[in-house]
């Protein structure tokens, strides 16, 4: 296959362009469509990088965030946002970025960490040679999630449900008790 | 190891965004970002030179399957994208409540209160 680094590279670029203008401007709407713009340069991303589960799950979720973000908040309040610089917060982010940057060159730096290109493959072998004969999925991403970890995506329906339940919870309009004084005093 | 460092570079963006922006809807923004940033890193960690993506086709012999990408980093990404919109619309319905109560996005408005 040929060599996909220069599109990588591309696609990153372009998400650290789009990230900084989402979090530099000042309209929230400006902002709400870079980071969706981030997104789907994400999208293809990950369709280089040979998932394309992933590419079109990340797709379709980032339509709905688009939808939520503008329905819910740009909605309401599309107003310049005020600008005061809070001087102690951007200085503990500048050390919190040096910081990170640094045991990020310590790790990916360091003996036996796996080089780009050079996966580890130590569980998924198994997987990729037996998926097909175990579980007659000929996706393995497909065979993995729903077979050989199916716990794991138990679990992420319960986180989904729950996240889901409160959202209901925290948005409802008015609960049991409210409804009963309306009927009283007519 | 530069993609990895691009990686991290955004997540630390993110961060930056959550920690000193002032307006809510800009740090659901910056998580929204992070995200971002720990999916695709995952992602690339997992990316094999020459891979083609994890499906089997007929046909296909066992040198065909070594080409193969890391499977299990997707399937937990998989997971991750459709938490991440799950936590997504709750952090946005609590910035709806917050307007209503206040009638304000931004944060230094809302924390004079108490309550």
């Amino acid at each position: 296959m040929e060599n996909i680094t220069p599109q990588l590279y591309t696609l990153l670029v372009f998400m650290v362009i789009g990230s900084i203008v989402a979090i530099e401007t000042r309209n929230l709407l400006s902002a709400v469509i870079s980071v969706s713009a981030v997104g789907f340069a994400l999208s293809v991303a990950f369709l280089f990088l040979g998932a394309p589960d992933i590419a079109i799950t990340q797709l379709v979720v980032e339509i709905l965030v688009l939808i939520i973000l503008i329905r819910g908040t740009i909605l309401l309040d599309n107003t310049a946002v005020e600008l005061h610089r809070d001087t102690l917060a951007v200085i503990v982010s500048l050390i919190f970025f040096g910081l990170i940057l640094g045991f990020g060159a310590m790790i990916f730096g360091s003996r036996g960490f796996p080089e780009f290109g050079e996966p580890l493959m130590n569980v998924s072998r198994v997987y990729v040679m037996r998926g097909l004969p175990e579980t007659h999925a000929a996706n393995i991403v497909t065979s993995v999630i729903l077979d050989y970890r199916a716990y794991d995506t138990l679990g992420e329906a319960t986180v989904l449900f729950g996240s889901i339940l409160g959202a209901l919870a925290i948005l409802r309009k008015d609960g049991k008790v409210a409804k009963k004084e309306e009927v009283v005093p007519a | 190891m530069t993609v990895y460092f691009l990686c991290v570079v955004l997540l630390t963006m993110g961060l930056y965004c959550l920690v000193a922006k002032k307006n809510i809807v800009k740090k659901v923004i910056g998580i929204v970002i992070m995200e971002y940033a720990v999916n695709l890193y995952l992602i690339i960690v997992g990316y094999k030179t020459g891979g083609v993506a994890p499906i089997v086709e007929p046909g296909m012999g066992e040198t065909a399957l070594e080409r193969f990408v890391d499977p299990l980093p997707q399937a937990l990404v998989l997971t991750s994208i459709v938490i991440g919109l799950g936590v997504l619309a709750l952090m946005v319905s609590m910035c709806i409540r917050l307007y209503e109560k206040h009638g304000t996005f931004d944060m230094s408005h809302i924390s004079k209160l108490r309550g």
